[in-house]
């Protein structure tokens, strides 16, 4: 569903993505793992064009995003969870909802499966975005971009400061999202948070692709989990 | 003759200040809250809205023998407009030109600034040109007044002001509570928002960021076009009639707080009835003192401006 290969990005003069390659398929779940620093956020950006590609090619569905300005590339498809959860803090629940609602024109039914899916959101719609709890600011993140109906979704540290059970709602959401056919990216620096609903996992490390290995053989042996991310 | 009257007099004199001051004011208001971009041509845009109405209802007075009213109602509509096409197109040519880049962007607009002065000296001349209000009716201010024989109107001095004053309050409330609906009942208002709060992720759901700067621009333009030809009957137009709307909108932006609708209302408000009633009372000198030694004060105990949030 979304093929990235030999991805090249930076900022200025400072190349940070030296030929990323990885691909996830349709009702998959793909983990990309690393360091601080090691470029998990700027391979999202890359792909949904906020941080300009300087080589490499982005496919969905077979289809080249690079060179699309970069409000044409989440109409093609892509459902994106910023790092740090990037809500208009300012507009309300419901107004970030039609937000994403806008970006491929969908409407009232799609809004209704979101708020059955995180019925807390629906108790606070006229809420400033901003005073939501950590967990329902994640969830309102998660479910603004579902509101595209994505193809391809991603999540860049979904889990990051958030109590364990908040973790576990995440998981199951992405499960059900794999269950319904979305190929998911999910940026994670912890392994122990979503290691368990992988099915892939490639692991960066100074810009680069370290390794694919699929997340069975990292449950298997937590020995080779160490040796790539050293926790 | 008591003091009563004269307040009367000032404060109304103010709230025609105001009234055009608030819509001015947020034009620049809007273009910094969404864009980042100072915009040191919005005074020229005002000019421009002044001028352009003299030549619309010059040119429906003249060339097609409309009456005063009909010309000016069509100044009303195609000064902004024109001014707005004006602005995007200078937003195109020259603002995404140098990326928004917040210092650039100052001296791009002061060149914008000149360039749009002198063409205007060099096309419409030194001469400060007046148009014809649409209606005139001079209203005499009543006073209630307790005298021998009770409760009494009485019409001191000849105290008046006009029914277009009257219609200039009225029509620049009307316009700012359009745009206030705009900003926050419609599509484009919402899109507006989510620009001015967060520009990548805006971009991320698909909002086509260089757009919505463009209209902006053309909006804020557009605002204060509209402000100058409510205000052209009563004060004229001239080619460098720019400088003082541009100094007191800066003046209201700081103080309401950049961004800030609200804000920007009540402090047009405080600077044009201050300034009306300080102007009437003491001197106009003194008004403009006083209106800058506010900006001092907010800028060094609340710089974000009275009604602005802070910054995160």
């Amino acid at each position: 569903m979304l093929e990235v290969s030999g991805l090249d990005a930076g900022y200025g003069k400072v190349q940070v993505l030296r030929g990323v390659s990885l691909s996830v398929g349709a009702g998959e779940i793909l983990c990309v793992m690393g360091r601080n620093g090691a470029g998990k956020t700027t391979a999202m950006k890359a792909i949904m064009g906020l941080v300009p590609p300087t080589g490499g090619s982005v496919k969905i569905a077979g289809e080249e995003l690079v060179g699309l300005p970069p409000h044409e590339i989440p109409r093609r498809g892509l459902g994106y969870v910023p790092q740090g959860r990037r809500l208009f803090a300012e507009l309300t629940v419901a107004e970030n909802l039609d937000i994403g609602l806008m970006t491929r024109n969908r409407g009232a039914a799609v809004r209704e499966r979101m708020l059955d899916m995180f019925p807390r959101l629906r108790d606070r719609l006229r809420q400033r975005a901003g005073t939501l709890s950590g967990g329902e600011q994640q969830m309102l993140a998660m479910a603004r971009a579902l509101c595209l109906e994505p193809s391809v979704l991603l999540m860049d540290e979904p889990t990051e400061g958030l109590q364990p059970s908040m973790i576990a709602l995440i998981r199951e959401a992405a499960t059900a999202m794999k269950a319904a056919g979305v190929a998911i990216v999910l940026v994670e620096q912890r392994a122990d948070a979503v290691l368990s609903v992988a099915d892939r996992v490639t692991f960066l490390d100074n810009g680069r692709v370290k390794e694919t290995v699929e997340a069975q053989a990292l449950r298997d042996d937590p020995a080779l989990l160490h040796a790539h991310v050293g926790v | 003759m008591d003091f009563g009257p004269y307040l009367v007099f000032a404060s109304l004199e103010g709230a025609v200040l105001a009234a055009t001051l608030s819509l001015t004011a947020l034009g620049l208001s809007l273009v910094f809250g969404v864009m980042r971009v100072v915009n040191v041509a919005h005074g020229e845009f005002f000019m421009l809205g002044a001028v352009a109405a003299w030549f619309v209802s010059a040119l429906g007075g003249e060339a097609l023998g409309l009456p005063a009213w009909a010309g000016f109602a069509a100044a009303l509509v195609l000064a902004p407009a024109a001014v707005g096409a004006l602005a995007w197109a200078a937003d195109r040519a020259i603002l995404a030109r140098v990326g928004y880049d917040p210092e650039r962007t100052i001296v791009a607009t002061i060149g914008l600034l000149y360039i749009l002065q002198q063409l205007t000296l060099m096309g419409y001349g030194p001469e400060a040109r007046p148009v014809e209000p649409p209606f005139n009716a001079r209203i005499a201010l009543p006073w209630p007044e307790w005298g021998a024989d009770g409760f009494a109107w009485t019409w001191p001095w000849g105290f008046g002001t006009t029914s277009y004053k009257l219609f200039v309050i009225v029509a620049a409330a009307a316009l700012l509570m359009a745009v206030w609906a705009v900003l926050s009942r419609s599509r484009f208002g919402l899109i507006m928002r989510a620009t001015q709060y967060d520009r990548e992720t805006a971009q991320a759901f698909g909002i086509p960021v260089g757009k919505v700067y463009a209209w902006t621009f053309a909006l804020g333009a557009a605002l204060a076009a509209a402000a100058a030809v409510l205000i052209v009957p009563i004060q004229q137009a001239h080619y460098l009639m720019g400088g003082d709307p541009l100094l007191l909108s800066f003046i209201v932006v700081i103080i309401g707080g950049l961004g800030s609708l609200r804000g920007t209302v009540l402090a047009a408000l405080l600077i044009g009835m201050s300034d009306g009633v300080i102007s009437v009372f003491f001197s106009p000198t003194l008004a403009k003192i006083l209106a800058t030694l506010l900006v001092a004060l907010v800028l060094v105990f609340r710089p974000q401006g009275l009604f602005g949030a802070k910054t995160a």
